[in-house]
């Protein structure tokens, strides 16, 4: 038996479980790239118009640290540039997809049912590495083409195409080696992801700074550097198939050396006792929640910098433009253009947060479902107080992910204006302002869950309305008493001169009578409801 | 106090299904009492309605000397629950539930905790994802074994647990009665039930359709007898209760009433008994008996899910 016996056979079990998601993501990362360079012949039809907006925007150090380095000012370097955030997506579709028909499979002990049957040690692997190749090779192909019928050039957009490809090439073999590393899907999925922000940070590095060797370091750097459309480096090309190559030849043995099941790291052990924050309902929701909250504070603080540094150049990008700065006029000038930027970036960053407070809420749901909450509901903890623990961080998250992105945009507007003590207070309150929305969100999902907790899910359903309502509702003209139904709608542009506090305060009443109802419901009714 | 737990009456239902029909059950002060019934039969739901989590439809419940609904915090601090399968979270060690458990309990034995952790031969620095079902299930029962109370609760607790375990687990379930506790032991493992129960409980379709000990569980029951004697047999299927009487020659066997054994072993005595195998009825042979003679009859599956 060879090797790699029983590949095909895998390879066609993996198209055929991910056969909606595979094609989904393919497409739709294909088509990205090609509806940017259509926006952008669209936007700026002249070389003057182009050279405008790369001065204004595009060298702008925070669209560079977000998106990548622009080399030049054709429709070509504009769409390659906006594409760079296409190739951090692109890397995590890979890198998932691998680690989720390895390392997933032998988790839930589904590659221990194949192993039994004529199945080569290597076969695992190469299937999982195959299929996502081919993915990332099909992605790259299709917007080669989408490129070329936009009218950009053949060579460029094939140059363009096979680095965005490779890139995912790298990235799913990285993904591969960190699948023999952990026993858990979960570690190896942290390891690769970490890979990914740790090359998404050298990049940023590099790329704003005056040296930009870190971002040859890193394999999201490299498909920049290709220079698509602005004197192609063919030879670039050439990093991303060596790094495959050496990752591969790194994970292969190992795939053989370890047993089935196990991985290359031991599991991380825990203290034999535990210490003396976890004593009770709270320090138990805190050790369960603390992550999550940790991870989205960061996440967003990362948003907000980005955010807060772009806004004074989305005021200026219109300049050049007689239509949009007519627009900007209506507004009140280009402070009142970041500022209209910054409202409608942090209401969105409500929404998200809306939805950090529906996830913590519902997380009571899956510890009932799971059987944890039984033992804990048997202890001496009152069922308000086990309630009460899991609230408190449905109501607090939301606070302190939006101060955090309110902290961060103000610090970086306020250094691009020059005025941070004046635009931060701003900036925070405007990041608040969002709270009172996003708890009513939270506060649903506690009534779902206390009334109907089968059906507690449905908070999602409803934040899903809000999104669509807030987005679309101004395209669709939809009547007003329907965009009324979302709280989002009530929610003050604090960022103006004049507003009033009143629908703050009655969401935040609405939100804890919502959140009460939840609490009084679940205190009458039987537990565990599987 | 007497009774730790008395329910009488109990009704439960979840929609249309009755889990719980007329359900009566005592548990007497420091005993280890069996409540046996195959799956689906309304343990479970018995011991949630006990813990408060489940509100009675009908009937009255009391748990030491409260309201199992309205004292539920209360009287949670003077038991130790072990469902029948012990989930974790998975980023926390195993000795981390323990002491949490044990805490919101209001306290554990740190001295019983380290012999539990010895004797269950238990890693508690384990992470929660990376344990068996079966040691999940001794975490369960280490944090319940360890704490201070005065009853303990447990539901189907060695299920997962191998034979050397279950014996360590008989071990301590003795200590905690010589300690003073009172134990309620759902159970379908009916020699687990044998070896430590002083009273039984059996259930059947949300209903008690036994309860003494098992010295009256058994009086009711038959012995089973086979014999050798000298002479040829005659006059035995006269006697009232002797059932199943097969005879071959000089070998003899029947099924005899416990309030009979006596006269049939003196009419077999008097034809000279050459040899005797007599076996006295096992929990298993009165369980079956509940559950293929009753109406409602169960089928083989049910019955082999009983006996495993």
């Amino acid at each position: 038996m060879s090797t790699l016996t029983g590949t095909r056979h895998l390879v066609r079990l993996i198209l055929r479980r991910d056969r909606f998601v595979l094609p989904l993501w393919v497409l739709l990362l294909a088509v990205l790239p090609v509806t940017y360079a259509a926006s952008f012949f669209e936007l700026f039809p002249t070389a003057a118009a182009r050279a405008a907006y790369v001065t204004g925007t595009a060298r702008n150090p925070s669209i560079v640290a977000l998106l990548g380095p622009v080399y030049g000012d054709s429709v070509g370097a504009l769409t390659a540039q906006r594409g760079g955030f296409l190739l951090v997506v692109v890397a995590l579709a890979s890198l998932l997809t691998v680690i989720r028909h390895t390392r997933t499979e032998e988790e839930a002990g589904r590659r221990e049912l194949l192993g039994g049957t004529v199945l080569g040690r290597y076969a695992g692997l190469t299937a999982a590495l195959l299929v996502t190749y081919a993915a990332d090779l099909l992605l790259g192909l299709l917007t080669v083409a989408g490129l070329v019928a936009t009218g950009l050039p053949v060579a460029g957009s094939f140059a363009y195409g096979l680095a965005t490809a490779l890139t995912g090439v790298a990235f799913a073999t990285i993904g591969g080696l960190a699948a023999q590393l952990t026993e858990t899907a979960g570690g190896a999925r942290g390891i690769a992801i970490a890979v990914l922000g740790a090359g998404f940070g050298l990049r940023l590095v590099g790329d704003t700074a005056t040296h930009d060797w870190p971002s040859w370091l890193s394999p999201l750097g490299w498909a920049p550097r290709v220079r698509a459309y602005e004197g192609e480096r063919w030879w670039v090309l050439a990093l991303p198939l060596a790094a495959s190559v050496l990752l591969a030849a790194v994970a292969y043995p190992m795939s053989v050396r370890r047993d089935l099941g196990a991985g290359l790291l031991p599991p991380r052990l825990g203290p034999a006792t535990a210490g003396r924050a976890l004593a009770g309902p709270f320090g138990l929701a805190w050790r369960l929640h603390r992550g999550q909250i940790l991870w989205w504070s960061v996440g967003f603080g990362l948003l907000g910098l980005i955010l807060g540094g772009a806004a004074q150049a989305a005021g200026r990008s219109v300049e050049g433009n007689p239509q949009l700065e007519q627009i900007m006029a209506r507004l009140g000038g280009a402070s009142g253009l970041a500022d209209a930027y910054l409202g409608a970036t942090l209401s969105l960053a409500g929404l998200a947060a809306a939805g950090y407070g529906v996830q913590a809420a519902l997380r009571m749901r899956s510890e009932e479902a799971g059987g944890r909450a039984e033992p804990l509901l048997a202890t001496g903890v009152h069922r308000s107080t086990w309630l009460l623990s899991h609230v408190v961080f449905a109501l607090l998250g939301p606070v302190v992910v939006l101060a955090v992105t309110g902290l961060a945009a103000g610090l970086t507007y306020g250094l691009s204006v020059h005025d941070v003590p004046g635009e931060l207070p701003r900036m925070v309150g405007a990041g608040l302002a969002q709270v009172p929305a996003a708890w009513v969100l939270a506060g649903l999902a506690v009534l779902l869950y206390g009334l109907l907790p089968r059906l507690a899910s449905v908070a999602w359903a409803a934040l899903a309305v809000c999104v669509l309502l807030g987005q679309l509702g101004a395209v669709l003209e939809l009547s007003q008493w329907l965009l009324d139904l979302s709280p989002f709608t009530h929610t003050p542009q604090v960022l103006r001169d004049s507003w009033s506090p009143t629908p703050l305060w009655t969401l935040t009443v609405l939100a804890l009578a919502l959140a009460a109802a939840g609490l009084t419901a679940f205190r009458r009714r039987d537990t565990p409801i599987p | 106090m007497e009774t730790p737990i008395e329910v009488s009456g109990l009704v439960k239902t979840f929609g249309r299904t009755r889990a719980l029909d007329g359900l009566d059950l005592t548990v007497r002060a420091g005993e280890v009492h069996g409540f046996l019934g195959p799956n689906g039969s309304g343990k479970s739901t018995t011991i949630r309605v006990l813990l408060g989590l489940l509100r009675a439809d009908a009937g009255a419940v009391r748990l030491l000397d409260g309201d199992p609904w309205r004292d539920a915090v209360a009287l949670h601090r003077r038991l130790a629950y072990v469902p029948g399968d012990v989930t974790l979270w998975p980023g926390l060690s195993g000795g981390e539930v323990i002491d949490l458990l044990g805490r919101m309990r209001g306290g554990l034995d740190p001295q019983r905790r380290a012999e539990l952790l010895e004797s269950f031969e238990l890693d508690p620095r384990k992470k929660g994802r990376a344990y068996s079902k079966g040691n999940r299930q001794k975490v369960g029962l280490v944090a319940a074994l360890a704490s201070d109370v005065e009853l303990l609760i447990l539901d189907e607790p060695t299920s997962g647990l191998d034979p050397l375990m279950e014996e360590v687990f008989q071990h301590w379930v003795r200590r905690a009665k010589q300690d003073g506790r009172t134990v309620l032991l759902s159970s379908h493992i009916l020699a687990e039930v044998e070896a430590l129960c002083d009273r039984v409980t059996i259930i059947r379709n949300g209903r008690a359709v036994e309860s003494g000990t098992l010295g009256e569980l058994r009086h009711l029951q038959r012995t089973s007898i086979e014999a050798e004697v000298a002479a040829p047999l005659d006059g035995l299927a006269d006697l009232p209760g002797v059932h199943d009487l097969r005879v071959d020659g000089h070998r003899v066997r029947f099924d005899v009433d416990s309030v009979a054994l006596d006269a049939a072993l003196r009419r077999l005595t008097a034809l000279g008994v050459r040899s005797l195998v007599s076996q006295p009825p096992t929990l298993e042979e009165l369980f079956l008996r509940h559950y293929e003679s009753a109406p409602g009859t169960s089928t083989p599956a049910e019955r082999s899910q009983v006996v495993a």
